[in-house]
This record gives structure tokens, C-alpha cells and sequence, in this order.
């Protein structure tokens, strides 16, 4: 995998095989199919229960209706798709494949545009059942969020796609006894994101930092169209723009991690 | 004799050949305190089939995996098919291809799946009559259905070849092509190897402890030992050189020190 030929020559057809490579893997495995539909469908179950309950017992939140689901489907965006991107970048290094492709034309760009449309299309298997779900148990149609559904949807999958290769650039370093971070790391983030609260419940300084995450202007701009019925487009443009330079920033972590792992002899070892 | 002694003092296959597959110079490896590959220099003729021979930790694969680009070296330079690596490796990865016991090929993918993927990443024309022609020749057909996973060591070996072989490359690295095969298959790969190295003019590097297939494959040897070349040239020379039938006998005097002794008994 060529890391100084980027700007030239992308090729549809590698990027093509890429996503049939990952497509053959799903098809061959029910486990992972379940697994894209198991953890979404719980998570919408549980939260909106507890919605359900909260409503029937406080003003505000029945005023709010939705607020507590909508996020609950957001933050599985925001997750499944940094985990779809991540997984099938781990599922190369499970299978001791990354060699293969590393000496193979395929160029950095290439496997990683290849990562992006799969974590799309696992994200589509996982959430729009999701969404069903939502829509016959709790009466919440994420779809009558209109347009802003769809810039709701961008800037979090732009987030997730930067974490998921900052990440991956990790854990081709470092090898499998990072992969733990692929997990983690999105956790880490959702205090600061502000998922189910707004900003304002954070300390001052804390929302300096809460603020400098594109995905805290999402759940900020979807409260605000549930609860004031008003869409923050100016909300959509910052993160639009921080997410911007995250992607810039991630894809050079990702070809610095790439050379540090040539350097250091890692893609010899891609295991633990 | 250090490898540098040895492989610049004495003329080799391909010194100097402007055609050269591969040209290495004065590469050199370190890890924090170890020194893997050694200020090593050599260049092999295109065409060529050359063993490169030594023990665990010799440094055979780190120098091969800096000939494909898989890790970058401390200092020297790399040059394949005319390009300096990994600089220009676009230019070079689609014209070559490998085969390492480090890497497998996806075990929950049928042989068919995984050859067309690799077939279409490496662009490969008439994808389908190439992985047909590969089956029929490597043997797959049987098995070009099932999963990888669930093929034998041999199989899943044979499987490894036709995708080395997918892209018909001009410069093909081998790192123990018959490792853990029963002696029949193995055989059956070497004759394999050396139709395709005679058909289409290849150039075959490959890293190896069998001394019976070096000598059986191969028109040059490498010996390295710590990071170093301890010696190179045919297989014939060599062991004529260590006064010695086979190359495993060589191997061993290298292996456990007993080299100038035996050179010098050789000279006499």
C-alpha cells in the first residue's frame, strides 16, 4: 500500500473490492449480521421505556417528548458508525490480512473511502430497524425531523469516520492489544457531548471543551428542534467546519501512525 | 567475511546489471539495540531464482519485507523493477506480488471470493479466465468453493500461491513457500515455481530453510547470519567453497561457526 501516491489515481475498482470483501464477510456470518441489529434494538428498547416512564410523570419531558429517544438513535450513529468503520478495519487485522493489502496496490485513500462506505452500509442494517423499532413501540418517527435529520446525520458520521481512523492509525502502531480503544474511546467522549443534557448543565470551563466536539452541536441542535421547534443552522455550520479539520487531522495521524509502523517493523507482527 | 566483504569483492549474478529486479544498498535495520539487517548489498538479475539462507533471526524476512516496503530501513537503499522503495512503490506493487507464513488469506471467504477480490485490486484483466486458468493449474478446483478456513495446510498453501500468482507479476518474494507441507506437495509447488519463473521470465526471491528446495530452485544463494551476508553465489560454488556435498552441511558450518576453518581446508 503505497502511503506517497495519494493524490494520484483512485481507483473505484479497488475501493469496489474492498466493499465486496467486507459484503462477502457478512454474508458469511450470521453472528456479525445479528450483532449490527442486537445492540441498536436494545438500546432503543431500554431508553424508551425509560422515556415512556419519565413522560408520564413530568411536564417538562412531556414536553420534550422524544428528546431522550432521538438522542439514544443519534448516539448509535454517532457509535455504530466509528464501530462499523473500526470493525472492518479489525477484521483485517483478525484475519493476519493486512500484509496482503498493505503489498497490494490499494492505496491508503482507497482503504480507507472503502472503511467509510462500509460502516454506511453496517450502520444502514443496524439503525433503520432501529428507527422501525422507535417508530411501532414509542410513536417517535426520526424521520419527521425532515431535512435536518439529514445534517443531524452528516456531521455525526463525519465524526465517527475521523475517530475511526485516528483509531485504526492506532491500532495499525500498535498492534491488537489496542484494540481495545476502538470500544472505548467513543465513551469517553459522550460525557463532554452533552447526548442527553444540554451544555449548560456542565461547568463553564468543561463547556469550552464540550463545545470544540462536533457532535455536542448536533444534540444541541436536535433539542432545540424537539423542544423550541427551531433548526440551528448555525449550529450544523460549526460542527460541519470543526469536523472538517478533524478528518484532515485524523487521515495525517493515520499516514504518520502508517510510517511509524513501517518504521518500527509493526505490519511484520499486525497481532498482539 | 562480512557480507559486505563477501557480496561486493566477488562478482555476483547480477552485479551492476542495469536490468537488475532488485538492487539493495548498503541496507541497514536496527530495532532500539539490535541491529536486524546489517549494511547489506546485493542485486539480483532479472529472471533469476535466489535462495536467501539463514537461521532464526538471520534477518531474511525483515530484508525482504524492506524490498516490499513492509518496513522502512534505518539507511541503504531499495530499488524494485527500476524504482526506489517505498518511494515509488505505486508504480511497482501491482507488477509484484508475495507469499509469507505472516499473512493469511481471510478464512471466512470462499478461494473464488478471496482470488476475485485480490484479482480486482490488483486489476487484473479477464479475472474470471485467470482464476479459472489458476485452479485448473495450482489444483484448486475442488475446493474453490469452500472457505479458506476450511481447507488443509497444503490447500490453504496452494490458495497462497494463486494469489501470489493472480497479477502474473514480474518480481515474486517468498518467504518458506513449503513450509509445514508434506514433501509431495512441496515438490509439486518447486516444479510449479520454476514452470512459472521459465514461462514468463519472473525473478523469484525467496527466503528459505529447506536447503534441498535452495538447491533444487535456485541459481544464486544468500547466506545471512545476524544481520549480515556471509556469503553469495551458486549454489555449485558455495559448497565447493566449504569443501561440502550439500548446502544443509554448509548451512550448519555457517550456522555454528566452523566457516573459515573450512574455507581455508577448501582452498587447499
Amino acid at each position: 500500500m503505497s502511503s506517497l501516491a495519494l493524490h494520484r489515481g483512485l481507483s473505484m475498482q479497488r475501493i469496489g473490492a474492498m466493499i465486496l470483501r467486507y459484503w462477502y464477510l457478512l454474508l458469511s456470518s450470521w453472528p456479525r449480521l445479528l450483532e449490527l441489529l442486537y445492540w441498536p434494538a436494545l438500546q432503543v428498547i431500554t431508553w424508551g421505556f425509560l422515556q415512556l416512564y419519565i413522560a408520564q410523570n413530568a411536564n417538562f419531558f412531556a414536553r420534550a417528548g422524544g428528546t431522550l429517544i432521538g438522542a439514544v438513535i443519534l448516539w448509535d450513529i454517532l457509535f455504530r458508525g466509528q464501530l462499523g468503520f473500526s470493525i472492518s478495519f479489525l477484521e483485517e487485522m483478525w484475519a493476519r490480512n493486512l500484509g496482503n493489502l498493505m503489498m497490494s496496490p490499494l492505496k491508503p485513500i482507497e482503504f480507507l473511502l472503502a472503511l467509510m462506505i462500509m460502516s454506511l452500509i453496517r450502520l444502514a442494517i443496524g439503525v433503520i430497524p432501529m428507527t422501525l423499532l422507535a417508530l411501532f413501540l414509542f410513536q417517535f418517527n426520526v424521520y419527521s425531523l425532515g431535512l435536518p435529520l439529514i445534517a443531524f446525520f452528516c456531521n455525526l458520521i463525519f465524526t465517527s469516520w475521523a475517530v475511526g481512523i485516528f483509531v485504526s492509525g492506532l491500532v495499525l502502531r500498535n498492534g491488537l492489544g489496542a484494540e481495545s480503544i476502538v470500544w472505548t474511546l467513543m465513551f469517553g467522549i459522550m460525557p463532554l457531548a452533552c447526548v442527553y443534557y444540554p451544555v449548560s448543565v456542565l461547568p463553564v470551563w468543561l463547556q469550552y471543551v464540550a463545545w470544540s466536539l462536533p457532535p455536542t452541536y448536533v444534540f444541541e441542535g436536535m433539542r432545540a428542534l424537539l423542544i423550541e421547534g427551531t433548526f440551528r443552522t448555525d449550529l450544523m455550520l460549526h460542527a460541519l467546519a470543526i469536523n472538517a479539520c478533524l478528518l484532515v487531522a485524523s487521515f495525517g495521524a493515520f499516514l504518520a501512525l502508517l510510517r511509524s509502523a513501517r518504521k518500527h517493523g509493526s505490519l511484520l507482527s499486525a497481532g498482539e | 567475511m562480512t557480507g559486505n566483504d563477501n557480496a561486493s569483492s566477488r562478482p555476483t549474478v547480477a552485479d551492476g546489471a542495469p536490468s537488475a529486479a532488485i538492487t539493495v544498498d548498503r541496507l541497514v535495520k536496527v530495532y532500539k539495540q539490535t541491529r536486524a539487517v546489517d549494511d547489506i548489498s546485493f542485486s539480483l538479475a532479472r529472471g533469476s531464482i535466489t535462495g536467501l539462507l539463514g537461521g532464526n533471526g538471520a534477518g531474511k524476512t525483515t530484508t525482504i519485507a524492506m524490498i516490499m516496503g513492509l518496513v522502512l530501513p534505518t539507511s541503504g537503499r531499495v530499488r524494485v523493477l527500476g524504482h526506489a522503495m517505498p518511494e515509488e512503490s505505486a508504480e511497482v506493487l501491482g507488477r509484484m506480488n508475495f507469499e509469507s507464513p505472516y499473512v493469511d488469506m481471510p478464512m471466512r471467504l470462499t478461494v473464488r471470493q478471496n482470488l476475485t477480490i485480490f484479482g480486482k485490486l490488483y486489476a487484473v484483466k479477464n479475472l474470471s479466465d485467470r482464476i479459472a486458468m489458476l485452479a485448473e493449474d495450482l489444483d484448486l478446483t475442488d475446493f474453490i468453493d469452500r472457505a479458506n478456513g476450511k481447507l488443509s495446510a497444503g490447500q490453504k498453501t496452494r490458495v497462497a500461491l494463486a494469489k501470489a500468482l493472480i497479477n502474473q507479476p514480474e518480481l515474486l518474494l517468498l518467504d518458506e513457500p513449503t513450509a509445514s507441507l508434506d514433501p509431495d506437495t512441496a515438490d509439486w509447488v518447486r516444479a510449479h515455481l520454476e514452470r512459472y519463473r521459465k514461462d514468463n521470465n519472473a525473478t523469484i526471491l525467496l527466503a528459505s530453510h529447506n536447503m534441498l528446495e535452495v538447491e533444487r530452485l535456485c541459481d544464486r544463494v544468500i547466506i545471512m547470519k545476524r544481520g549480515r551476508i556471509e556469503d553469495d553465489d551458486t549454489p555449485d560454488a558455495i559448497m565447493t567453497r566449504y569443501n561440502r556435498s550439500t548446502l544443509e552441511e554448509v548451512f550448519l558450518d555457517v550456522a555454528r561457526g566452523r566457516v573459515n576453518g573450512l574455507r581455508e581446508e577448501a582452498a587447499r
